[in-house]
């Protein structure tokens, strides 16, 4: 028997673990090609200021690294420790692109990490440049992989369950890794990174020259941020786009919650929701106003075509869940009896298997061979009721979402504009909006991450594993300890680090550059040199 | 079939070798970090102490993530159960683990006193902490672990964590990792320090050295009494990957030795394991830093290889319900995962090496602490 209060709190503490961990991330995308840029320009020109940009930028980065890294642990250990029946489920296949991500992109990032920081004086200008380059390089596969197993999630390629050892096995790398949502999310993600850390640059730059100081230092560093940061914000917004449509062929549910469509959507003139206030225990809008003519063109890229709503979306699952109840019984059955008319009766089923899974949490004592044919239509509405994510928390996370990128545009495009004609001290207002976004963009990740994990539910892996039947089966003291321990830890990081933050960040560039001590000061080379017959011990 | 075995037996090899990695690569680093407040007396020691591993402690910590990854991939099921029911220490692994690098990321970066007394502790905790609980793990797989599974695949725990976590045989095993991080740390702390952090360290490392040799032949004597796992019917090794529906599997005392009786040449491994320690105390002692830490990498590489003969092909043996022990054979990926995992490792794991060596070689020689405290913002 699964205990509903445990699955939610393992929700709970993925959901309180993942929203941390992703406050750190965008920066650290953003900012290590931010850093690269800069020291190019440094290496190509010579010119000290770009050294010292290097440096500071540098050093904030690595205040929000170090936590960026320690949280991404907890990622890694939480499939393991609080999703077991997932891990055991999908490990073939979703284990793969995590434990290549540490082969091919998390080591090199955090070897070559050290020596961007401590191998100034050790390496030759171009030779630092690269090792700059690769540190940016690494943070962006990283999240290309990691993206790719959670696009296995949301998209299930490359893989088919396996009744004999009742896990999905993997079948195709190719499917795999070259998964359109996978690969459109990677973008769509990564770039919205470098919009944080254009905005973070950006806005602390627009601080120093409200405040009149740094300035040499602080028009330099705004002018690249802006550049780069309406380029990438364009990027996003396009790419976002092109999600949306991978939505509409992939996961039918999830757009119908995202839109707020309660009725089906017929082209052309089906409208788009601008604004409007649902309510998901009576499956319809308090209120709204939309746009016509907007809706499938924007989403499907076509007039004439239907965008299912939610309505329509519970009539197939119910059906589904009807064969899905056929395909687990006949499952156990050949689990335990390895009995041939069993499989042939799983193999008939077996694409509506996850809606069997999703019907036994309402079975009675979870058994769906004792569900009585009067139980029967209850069971199949609230299967069919639970095949839907929350369509107001959908609805909002992805508007905010939205709305956040498009006012990014704007504050951008003003930047740059005045940045490139040299007149930002005359407009104090862009100033003022550029040091007021600095967190924006880390908000509009974290929506965008509850838009595309909400919108996911309830499955773990669309269509085949409801989150649900994912978790581990642990007692409540364990699941109190872990979410207080994480509190507690959480709340001293990020205590310090916005301390840390703020500190350095009013200190401003030059006093708190690293000073380099030459390299015969810091320390003597090892072999043959006086230091190594240091016998001071004996 | 055959293909799949030989998979499986490779990447049993390789969990080793990863394992290898993370205990010389991270184990160097929690003994500095336990060592930190033993052998820094006063802040500029300390902070030339973590400048020793500053560089590098990130690229190591790596050997940590690659280690989950890699059992998450190559093996699921051990993945999913040993996770899960290894709760309450894996978390609290897990707390340390993610108090270090924001240990060594913040605490130089203010002066006041408080602060950096904090994250020393920070360093204490987080540094022996893991370890010991690396080290215990081990010894609560070797008396096996009370799990079962459902018809569906999902693990069911059948005893309470305390009794695994706190037991003698496991806090020897806690005991002995700590001692030989300890040990690697402090050559380490030597190879690149002078002066007082060096005599301290070389103080601390041969106790370490010294202590886990003693450890370990306790544990050896130990674990002929401790009932191991043997099965008693065939075993298909291409068998498919589930638990579910194995060979009969018995416990019976001294079983873990099987493996030695039949083959006598995997004796040479707590043989190796045990000159690494006492050479490597010697080492030490004679002034020979590096010649100790290399020893040192020794003593754990026999050490873990003794783990992993005894127990093969058992990966997390079932005390419960022994027939659903987890074993090489049933917790495995995919053929095609491994094939391809296998890929991408023989590809990437030279690469690794090779700049990770890189890094060390630029990084290289002794830290001068009056470098350190005219820098205030190194480690």
């Amino acid at each position: 028997m699964i205990n509903p209060t445990i699955v939610d709190l393992s929700r709970l503490q993925f959901a309180l673990t993942a929203l941390y961990h992703f406050q750190f991330v965008p920066l650290t995308l953003g900012l290590s090609f931010l850093l690269a840029a800069m020291e190019t320009v440094y290496v190509i020109t010579g010119k000290k200021i770009y050294k010292d940009m290097t440096l500071f930028w540098g050093k904030l980065f690595g205040i929000n690294f170090a936590i960026g890294v320690a949280t991404g642990l907890t990622m890694e250990f939480e499939f393991g420790t609080n999703w077991s029946m997932y891990s055991h489920f999908v490990g073939d296949v979703f284990g793969t692109p995590l434990a290549i991500e540490g082969l091919m992109a998390f080591f090199m990032e955090s070897t070559f990490v050290g020596l961007m920081f401590f191998g100034w004086d050790r390496l030759s200008k171009p030779a630092h440049l690269a090792v700059t380059y690769i540190v940016a390089l690494g943070s962006n596969l990283s999240a290309l992989w990691i993206l790719i197993a959670n696009g296995f999630m949301q998209d299930p390629a490359g893989a088919k369950f396996d009744p004999t050892t009742m896990r999905m096995q993997f079948r195709s790398f190719g499917a795999l890794v070259f998964s359109p949502d996978a690969q459109a999310k990677f973008v769509h993600t990564s770039i919205a990174g470098y919009v944080a850390g254009a905005m973070f640059v950006m806005g602390i730059s627009a601080y120093y020259l409200l405040r009149k100081q740094h300035r040499e230092f602080a028009l330099r560093s705004f002018r690249i941020a802006a550049l780069f940061g309406l380029i990438s914000t364009l990027a996003v917004v396009t790419l976002g786009d092109a999600l949306g449509r991978m939505d509409y062929l992939v996961q039918p549910t999830k757009l119908a919650a995202m839109e707020g469509l309660w009725h089906s959507a017929k082209g052309p003139a089906a409208p788009w929701k601008l604004i409007a206030i649902p309510n998901d225990a009576k499956q319809k809008d308090a209120f709204s106003i939309g746009i016509p003519y907007v809706l499938t063109p924007l989403v499907a890229h076509g007039w004439n075509v239907t965008i299912p709503g939610v309505y329509a979306l519970e009539r197939d699952a119910r059906a589904r869940t009807i064969s899905g109840i056929k395909a687990i019984i006949a499952l156990k059955t050949y689990g335990t009896t390895h009995d041939p008319a069993a499989l042939a009766a799983f193999d008939r089923h077996e694409a509506d298997m996850g809606y069997g899974f999703l019907a036994q949490r309402y079975a009675p004592h979870q058994d769906l061979s004792a569900i009585t044919p009067k139980e029967m239509p209850g069971v199949l509405a609230k299967t069919a009721r639970e095949t839907i994510p929350n369509v107001f928390v959908e609805f909002w996370s992805f508007r905010i979402m939205v709305g956040l990128g498009l006012a990014f545009i704007v504050v951008f495009a003003f930047g740059a504009y005045y940045s490139l004609r040299n007149r930002l001290d005359q407009h104090p207002l862009v100033l003022k909006a550029a040091m007021l976004a600095i967190p924006l963009p880390i908000l509009a990740c974290e929506f965008g991450w509850v838009t595309a994990e909400n919108g996911r539910q309830p499955w773990t892996v669309y269509g085949w594993l409801p989150t649900f039947q994912s978790a581990s089966s642990h007692g409540l003291g364990y699941m109190i300890f872990s979410l207080v321990g994480f509190m507690l830890l959480y709340s001293l990081f990020i205590a310090a680090e916005l301390y840390l933050m703020f500190k350095f960040a009013r200190l401003g560039p030059g006093v708190h550059a690293i000073p380099v001590p030459p390299a015969s000061v810091a320390a003597r080379p090892l072999y043959g040199q006086p230091g190594y017959a240091d016998k001071s011990w004996k | 079939m055959e293909l799949y075995i030989a998979l499986k037996v490779i990447w049993a090899g390789l969990l080793g070798v990863l394992l290898c990695g993370l205990a010389i690569m991270v184990g160097m680093d929690m003994g500095v970090g336990t060592l930190l407040r033993f052998v820094g007396r006063t802040d500029a020691e300390r902070r030339t102490a973590l400048a020793m591993i500053g560089p590098h402690w990130d690229g190591n910590q790596v050997w940590f993530i690659l280690g989950g990854g890699a059992i998450f991939a190559a093996f699921p099921t051990l993945y999913a159960t040993s996770f899960s029911t290894f709760y309450v220490v894996m978390i609290l692994l897990l707390f340390a683990m993610i108090l270090r690098p924001v240990a060594f990321e913040y605490r130089s970066k203010v002066a006041a006193r408080h602060w950096r007394a904090g994250w020393d502790w920070a360093f204490l905790v987080s540094g022996a902490v893991p370890m010991i609980v690396f080290g215990a793990a081990f010894g609560n797989i070797l008396q096996g672990v009370g799990f079962h599974f459902s018809w569906d695949g999902q693990y069911y725990q059948d005893e309470s964590f305390i009794w695994y976590l706190l037991n003698p045989f496991a806090l020897l095993c806690g005991v002995m990792s700590i001692s030989l991080a300890v040990y690697q740390g402090g050559a380490m702390l030597m190879i690149r320090g002078s002066g007082d952090i060096a005599a301290r360290a070389r103080r601390f490392a041969m106790a370490g050295g010294v202590l886990a040799a003693a450890l370990f032949v306790i544990g050896g004597v130990w674990i002929t009494v401790i009932k191991g796992f043997a099965f008693t019917q065939k075993v298909n090794p291409g068998m498919p990957a589930t638990p579910l529906g194995g060979p009969a599997v018995v416990m019976r005392a001294g079983a873990w030795l099987d493996n030695f009786h039949s083959v006598p040449i995997l004796w040479l491994f707590p043989l190796i394991g045990l000159c690494g320690m006492l050479g490597g105390a010697l080492a030490l002692r004679a002034g020979k830093p590096i010649l100790g830490w290399w020893l040192g990498a020794l003593a754990w590489i026999g050490t873990i290889a003794t783990v992993g003969c005894a127990m093969f092909p058992f990966l997390m043996p079932s005390s419960s319900m022994p027939s659903e022990s987890l074993t090489v054979w049933n917790a495995s990926g995919s053929a095609y995962n491994l094939g391809w995992m296998l890929g991408f490792t023989l590809v990437f794991v030279p690469i690794i090496v090779t700049y990770t060596g890189w890094a060390f070689r630029v990084m290289r020689g002794k830290v001068n602490p009056e470098a350190i405290a005219a820098d205030d913002h190194f480690y």
